[in-house]
């Protein structure tokens, strides 16, 4: 390489490298800062003194049960819709484009609109509805972990329905033929043949779902997180804490920043860790499967 | 087959028609429902002596809590325009020329370490990254800048433009990796050098895909909510100026909303706020996706 290519080779992996000295300066000030704080204690505690000190159990707490319930409402029908567009789907009929349109059209819509959406229709119509059809005094129509769940699960749709349909079409076609060959249906060849083998695909976008879910902060901001609890929630029902959410309480709504930035460090540090390490697993998976089918 | 388990059979697969068809249903839904909120704009009196359309467009002071409310959209426009674009602009010649590295200059175990580490910036959760620029950042920058406002849409734009690098780079990278080999080496045989094959074939090819990702990335920086929450400052002021503190649309529905009273004015404008940010995201989003889905189709005419 000589001249301008050279300098072109050099000008794009500058980009590289500043995208990446970004990556480790952030995580760098983040466990420099949040190590200190991390301890048992800091794990298995509840937030004492007006949150000033203490631990984050509650928010870990919360954030596993909401993970778990959004996982409950999300994987049946982000999995039954790839295996729909992956096998089902005649592909150049309107309707499959109109499908893929507002799969990819649901991934961009903005996080505090779903949000904002969470509030409008599972909040103020669904649960007014049941409430009302139940003869309740208000359960349903305030918000809540269930409700924070279903609006997480919304917006991690189109993640799972997208790597399902790719894991499912990564299936190669001999092992449909032969299962057809022994006389299976379709839908014993798709359950007995292509899920099990699509089933570490599958597990990636669970993931990188519950990762995702894990961090977003905005789509539970109104519908049932809460600043701060005397108790651990026991129903979905109830309202509960999170670990984005607390850094968000920490950072902004703070009685006092320099006995709170320790805690907030950590918490920091702790929701870093979790997202990374579910990522990090995510990619794996991926990486495995492609050379698993040589792509 | 017995005729029971043709029937289950149909009924299962008219379940996984069903669920595919969610994705569509959900589209309108969400529209509807945060719509809805929003119509008393249109239809309540109390409400509309309170703000009418005029003020929310023409006016140019954003102050709902007081006793005379004022609500004009223009400074939270400005704002997201603002910090959207200096995302943009931060974001894309990054992300593109890491997309170009990868794709046609990177040795191939380079390449298998660049694109995981991409993907992990992409897995940060934006409120650690708006936490990151409201307690790191903003103080680098701020020394070095001298600014007076430490809170301010570059600071906010800058994390905003890392946290949509990811986006832009891997459809930037798509699109590049799409283009066929026949291409380069025809540009290799009539003479070219690399830079030739990279700025007069191969980029000029895979432009939809690369104006695609540029698209999607600027439909999250607008709807982004959390890092600009943090690390904007939140003023509502109307300048352009970089430097000043600065409002956007989701943040101001993110920092309003918990505070609101229900079916209040307040209520139903931020609400009309989702529903332009729902339908500005959508039109960013549909022209991105129509593009790509062209490309491919050509692409796929050629190779």
């Amino acid at each position: 390489m000589k001249g301008w290519d050279k300098f072109f080779a050099l000008a794009s992996g500058l980009c590289v490298l500043v995208i990446f000295a970004f990556l480790f300066w952030i995580i760098f000030i983040i466990a420099r800062n949040g190590a200190g704080t991390v301890s048992w204690e800091f794990f298995t505690a509840a937030p004492v003194e007006g949150m000033t000190e203490g631990g984050i159990f509650p928010a870990i707490y919360g954030t596993v049960f909401l993970v778990l319930v959004m996982t409950v409402f999300l994987m049946p029908f982000g999995v039954m819709a790839g295996i729909y567009l992956a096998e089902y789907a005649p592909q150049n009929s309107r309707l499959t484009q109109a499908i893929r349109l507002a799969v990819n059209n649901l991934a961009g819509v903005p996080s505090i609109v779903f949000g904002l959406f969470g509030v409008g229709f599972f909040i103020q119509y669904a649960g007014r509805g049941l409430d009302r059809t139940l003869g309740l005094e208000t359960v349903f129509s305030q918000p809540c972990l269930l409700w924070a769940a279903a609006t997480l699960a919304i917006l991690n749709l189109p993640v799972v329905i997208k790597t399902s349909e790719e894991a499912i079409k990564a299936v190669p076609l001999e092992h449909r033929e032969a299962a057809f060959a022994l006389g299976a249906t379709k839908l014993k060849m798709i359950v007995r043949v292509v899920l099990p083998q699509a089933f570490s695909g599958i597990l990636t976008g669970a993931i990188l779902s519950v990762s995702r879910g894990a961090g977003e902060v905005a789509p539970i901001l109104f519908t049932g997180a809460a600043y701060y609890l005397p108790y651990i929630p026991k129903l979905p029902t109830d309202q509960f804490m999170e670990l984005g959410y607390h850094i968000f309480v920490l950072s902004t709504q703070s009685p006092d920043v320099d006995k709170t930035q320790p805690l907030l460090y950590g918490t920091i540090l702790v929701l870093l860790l979790l997202t990374l390490a579910l990522n990090t697993f995510a990619i794996g998976l991926r990486v495995r499967m492609r050379r698993k089918y040589g792509r | 087959m017995k005729r029971g388990e043709r029937i289950t059979n149909s009924i299962l697969e008219g379940g996984l028609k069903l669920s595919a068809l969610l994705a569509i249903f959900l589209i309108f839904l969400i529209f509807i429902f945060i719509f809805k909120e929003a119509l008393p704009i249109f239809t309540n009196p109390g409400v509309r002596s309170e703000v009418d359309l005029r003020d929310l467009f023409a006016s140019s002071v954003w102050q709902p809590v007081s006793d005379h409310p004022r609500f004009s959209l223009l400074p939270l426009f400005l704002g997201t325009l603002k910090l959207s674009l200096i995302a943009i602009l931060f974001a894309t010649p990054l992300a593109l020329g890491a997309a170009i590295f990868t794709a046609e200059f990177a040795p191939r175990a380079l390449k298998e370490t660049i694109k995981p580490g991409i993907e992990i910036l992409a897995g940060i959760p934006s409120v650690v990254m708006g936490a990151f620029a409201l307690l790191t950042l903003a103080s680098v920058l701020q020394g070095i800048f001298g600014w007076t406002m430490r809170l301010n849409a570059v600071n906010a734009g800058i994390a905003l433009g890392l946290a949509i690098v990811p986006t832009i780079y891997s459809v930037a990278d798509d699109a590049l990796r799409a283009v066929p080999g026949s291409f380069r080496e025809a540009a290799y045989a009539l003479g070219s050098r690399r830079n030739q094959a990279i700025f007069r074939v191969i980029i000029p090819v895979a432009l939809p895909g690369i104006f695609a990702g540029f698209m999607l990335g600027l439909g999250r920086a607008i709807g982004e909510t959390m890092i600009v929450l943090l690390a904007s400052g939140n003023a509502a002021i109307l300048s352009l100026d970089p430097a000043l503190s600065t409002r956007s649309f989701s943040a101001t529905i993110a920092a309003e909303l918990g505070e609101v009273v229900f079916g209040s004015t307040h209520y139903a404008v931020l609400f009309f706020i989702g529903a332009l940010l729902f339908v500005i995201t959508f039109i960013i989003n549909l022209i991105a996706n129509l593009v790509v889905e062209r490309f491919k189709v050509r692409l796929a005419g050629v190779a």
